[in-house]
């Protein structure tokens, strides 16, 4: 039954096949007609064209780099531009034997056969057939006119004017700003080959290296026709680059020279913020460097003074050198303990110059070892008290420490826009066991509170800590660009606002920071002489060398290398901070001593006008009411 | 008179006896001759193509050698052998393809090799390109036809499972034509008209959906310079504008063999694999791409008479798919380099250089060979 529909089928289906084979022959002659079509149009109509531009000439694609958005201060001036440089550049193949080529350059300019091994090194970065390689740069006028008059000598050499990075500030803004440099073999691989083919520069550290995709723009390319020598003859179609975005800083020229003035010629580092925005106004890393030595190709023997020199000029201090806070901690522990209810306003802590841990026989020292008698928290944090903190740190503990601590940014990474900044180290029972494999002993807790001990953080860290404090616990991460083409910076990942279950607090250790600077016995009451506003501050030491138990810090006896770095961290006016300043005075010994003077004079110059008085938008009335209060 | 008579007798069975020696060792004349062409009228090409190059001859012609043999030995396997062993080739194949996708070796950027140093190292998806419409055909053929929808949507899930695995690898061009190699074979079954016209009806309103509502700028980005590359001058558009020029510079009758500037100047990328279509446009012209397209469609009509006088339905909707899908390698390359179609990495079947695609290529010309020479009947005439 089933064998004669079998054989009906068969045939069917052949009939079917068959038609669709015929369907197929017809689809393949149409579409072959397409092609000749295709190449009629190009090898027939369009011949001329193609000829003309094979026979004696070439077609080009050449890139137009985009220029580079501009670098401004907050007042405008400008700190990175571009400016014409000349270049030597070759092309590979239109040099013939491009090693003979390369010596006779070396013998016309006169270089050494060192530069020859960097030209040669240069030449096979090449990337695509036909791209002239630029070899040397910056170019003077004898070396142009010499290579012109060998010009004959050297095919596929030629002058080339583009333009090159260059900050007429010089070392101003080295460590903020950072700097450009020749783009390195790891740097091609992971960049967008096509948007960078015009391209020989990129940013290499601080808002040259963050901001670099705003910054760079979007290549173009001209289609040109060029004859056999390489000689453009017509651009037959170009595309406009889009140049990269201008930037302004935040940065203000007039703090940052103000502020590099105070520091003298001393090693450390500033950085002045506006609490209200995280607009850092000042970053100071001394000593620098001029970042114009890097843009066109340093020497082996200037990049070896720079990065051997024992002052390291290179290491950005405020984003890179991590110290413990010492005191200037104080404050963020203050409100720790007070929101955790661990201490009160009230609470009174005697000190005899020394803390000691039940049951056990070391003595924490208070750095005043004769004591201050009874001390509550304002006195605590005026007279920078240790034996009070000791007790505080001991009773709220250190899982609450670390997680209030880390809440100020300790730790963790603060800014919004700074390439490399190190997050510190904010130590936890966590940390300990997972690096250490040891338990966390409650002596690890007590030096915490006084900044000491595993905890390590930056100067920036130092300051955006400070102006949580002076902002109340509102976050704003500090950042360095104010606009990008006119938009704002945006935080993609903010941080939580610090919310005290007692507002008020907040204004209590800023009573006591006050106490520092105004108060009788405040610490740093030297500093604050003859102030025109309140300011709130702290001062901090941060050991470089351990003092072993029962020694005492004996400045004679330690090489000038090893002693205390001076740290301080203060706000102003104090009822209406407008700026903050953390300062780090390297091997400086004695915070209120040395580094209070420079937060001082970073905030004068900042608040005050030229008549010395303070400038009119930062005065508030009750500044002045609680100053007559106080005195 | 009687002499005469038995001289035409004798030169007739001379005949017989020489297509039946041809016939016993399973190949068939005319695409033995045209390929035998092709082979020939390629090494010159590529002669000039590689920069007088005569190791890459050498290894050209190597390959040309053992796709022969493996055409050869193919051309001596029965078809319904070949229809019995399909089914487990599939599932080895896919099993294959998975094991590049998990361990495969890197060769340039994308993982297509299978590499058991010493052994072997090969592409699955080479293998591949011969047993998906082997595997479509063998599942068709016991159904009714045309295929229902169920059966349709059968053969649907069999060629998707390799195509996505090869597009992952990534390879573009090799998925996309093994989709081909499939589909064809369901063309050939006579898929209804209906359907496919209204799957490309369907496609244009989904396309033009995504387009407006579900892709970013970045890939549309990506789809124009794909679809355009000349507006990407700096990355493939390069290509595309040399070769055009080189193309076109031939003009009518070509500049000369050995004498083609574009192409030896450095000016042209890869001219002597994908780009090699170039070479042969500046060197012969016009005249030269129009004889070597005669070349293959001689090559496709053999093969859809093959196709058209196959006597198992396997081997009707086999041959007709390989047929098919051999002219897709040559439009789409021929369309790519000359600025057509968008760039999809297709070798010109014979002419580019490249060992592996040859001897699958031949050894798809022995399947062909296979079905038309197994025949029952003997040629009556």
């Amino acid at each position: 039954m089933s064998q004669p529909i079998h054989l009906k089928d068969h045939e069917k289906d052949a009939r079917l096949v068959r038609g669709r084979v015929v369907v197929g022959a017809i689809v393949v002659m149409v579409m072959v007609c397409a092609l000749v079509a295709r190449l009629y149009y190009l090898q027939v109509i369009q011949y001329e064209y193609h000829s003309t531009l094979s026979e004696n000439n070439r077609v080009h694609v050449q890139p137009i780099p985009p220029s580079r958005g501009l670098i401004y201060d907050r007042n405008g001036v400008i700190i990175a531009d571009n400016r014409p440089s000349f270049s030597l550049s070759m092309t590979r193949e239109r040099a013939g034997d491009w090693a003979q080529v390369l010596d006779l350059i070396v013998q016309v300019l006169e270089l050494t056969p060192d530069d020859r091994a960097i030209f040669e090194k240069r030449m096979k970065q090449g990337r695509r057939p036909f791209e002239p390689v630029p070899i040397l740069f910056e170019l003077n006028e004898e070396q142009i006119a010499r290579i012109a008059v060998n010009q004959f000598r050297l095919p596929g050499v030629e002058v080339v004017a583009q333009l090159v990075r260059h900050y007429p500030q010089g070392p101003h803004f080295a460590h903020s700003v950072g700097y450009m440099g020749r783009i390195n073999e790891k740097e091609l691989k992971a960049l967008d080959s096509t948007n960078y083919s015009g391209t020989h520069h990129i940013g290499k550290t601080g808002v040259e290296r963050f901001y670099e995709p705003e910054l760079h723009g979007q290549v173009g390319y001209e289609e040109v026709e060029t004859n056999a020598r390489g000689r453009v003859l017509r651009v037959l179609k170009r595309t406009d680059p889009v140049p990269g975005k201008d930037i302004v800083l935040s940065l203000d020229i007039n703090l940052q020279e103000a502020a590099e003035a105070a520091l003298g010629g001393r090693r450390g580092a500033i950085v002045a913020l506006d609490p209200k925005t995280g607009e850092v106004l000042a970053m100071v890393s001394q000593p620098s460097f001029d970042p114009n030595l890097f843009v066109t190709g340093i020497s082996f023997k200037a990049y070896a003074e720079l990065s051997d020199s024992i002052d390291r000029p290179l290491f950005n201090r405020v984003l890179r050198g991590l110290y413990p806070p010492g005191s200037t901690i104080k404050p963020a522990v203050a409100i720790a303990g007070l929101d955790t209810g661990v201490v009160t306003p009230a609470t009174r802590v005697f000190d005899p110059g020394y803390y000691q841990l039940p049951n056990f026989d070391h003595k924490y020292r208070n750095w005043n070892r004769s004591g201050d008698g009874w001390v509550d928290l304002d006195t605590a944090i005026m007279r920078s008290n240790d034996t009070y903190f000791y007790d505080l740190a001991h009773k709220m503990g250190i899982d609450r420490l670390s997680s209030y601590l880390n809440r100020f940014g300790i730790g963790q990474k603060v800014s919004l826009d700074m390439f490399e900044e190190s997050p510190g180290l904010m130590p936890s029972r966590d940390w300990k066991r997972i690096t250490r494999r040891q338990a966390w002993f409650p002596g690890e807790t007590l030096i915490l509170g006084i900044g000491q001990g595993y905890m390590q953080a930056t100067p920036l860290q130092l300051a955006q800590a400070t102006a949580l404090v002076a902002n109340k616990g509102k976050w704003n991460r500090p950042h360095l660009a104010r606009t990008i083409e006119g938009q704002p910076p945006v935080d993609e990942n903010p941080m939580e606002d610090i919310v005290l279950r007692d507002a008020n607090d907040w204004d209590r250790v800023n009573h006591g920071m006050q106490q520092v600077m105004h108060g009788a016995r405040g610490t740093a009451r030297k500093a604050a002489v003859g102030a025109q506003y309140r300011i709130a501050g702290k001062s901090g030491t941060a050991q470089v060398v351990a003092i072993k138990q029962g020694e005492k810090y004996d400045r004679t006896k330690l090489q000038e290398r090893h002693r205390d770095h001076a740290l301080f961290v203060g706000f102003a006016p104090a009822d209406n901070p407008k700026i903050v300043v953390a300062v780090m005075v390297e091997n400086g010994e004695s915070g209120s001593g040395v580094a209070a003077p420079v937060v001082r004079q970073v905030m004068d110059a900042w608040l005050l006008g030229p008549d010395g008085q303070l400038k009119p938008e930062y005065a508030s009335n009750t500044a002045m009411e609680t100053t007559a209060r106080e005195e | 008179m009687k002499s005469n008579f038995d001289r035409m007798l004798s030169s007739e069975d001379v005949m017989r006896r020489r297509a039946t020696l041809l016939q016993r060792i399973h190949i068939d004349g005319p695409l033995l001759i045209l390929l035998l062409t092709l082979a020939a009228g390629s090494l010159f090409v590529l002669y000039s193509a590689s920069g007088k190059s005569w190791d890459l001859l050498i290894k050209q012609a190597t390959s040309f050698g053992i796709g022969l043999v493996s055409m050869l030995l193919i051309a001596q396997l029965e078809p319904r052998f070949m229809a019995r062993w399909v089914p487990l080739a599939y599932g080895l194949g896919v099993i294959l393809l998975v094991a590049v996708d998990v361990m495969g070796h890197n060769a340039m950027g994308a993982t297509r090799w299978i590499n058991i140093p010493g052994v072997i190292r090969f592409q699955p998806s080479e293998f591949m390109k011969i047993i998906m419409p082997a595997t479509i055909a063998w599942y068709l053929a016991k159904r009714t036809l045309p295929p229902t929808l169920k059966h349709v949507g059968a053969s649907l899930v069999l060629i998707g499972v390799p195509f996505i695995l090869i597009v992952r690898q990534p390879d573009l061009g090799t998925s996309l034509l093994i989709l081909a190699s499939g589909t064809f074979v369901l063309f050939m079954a006579g898929l209804r008209w209906r359907w496919i016209v209204s799957v490309v009806a369907a496609a244009v309103p989904v396309a033009v959906g995504m387009w407006f509502f579900i892709m970013h700028d970045y890939q549309k980005q990506r789809i124009l310079t794909f679809l355009d590359p000349e507006s990407d001058p700096l990355g493939t558009g390069w290509n595309i504008i040399q070769s055009k020029a080189a193309i076109g510079s031939g003009g009518v009758f070509g500049k000369g063999w050995l004498l083609g500037t574009q192409s030896h100047l450095d000016f042209l990328p890869e001219s002597h694999t994908d780009f090699i279509i170039a070479v042969l446009g500046e060197e012969f012209g016009l005249v030269g791409i129009c004889a070597l397209l005669l070349l293959y469609l001689a090559l496709i009509g053999r093969g859809l008479v093959i196709t058209a006088q196959a006597q198992t339905l396997f081997g009707k909707l086999l041959a007709g798919s390989l047929t098919m899908t051999f002219f897709v390698y040559v439009f789409v390359n021929i369309g790519m380099v000359s600025g057509l179609l968008p760039v999809v990495g297709v070798p010109l079947p014979f002419i580019s250089y490249g060992g592996t695609s040859l001897v699958t290529l031949m050894s798809a010309f022995g399947v062909l060979m296979s079905i038309h020479t197994h025949r029952k009947w003997i040629a009556q005439v």
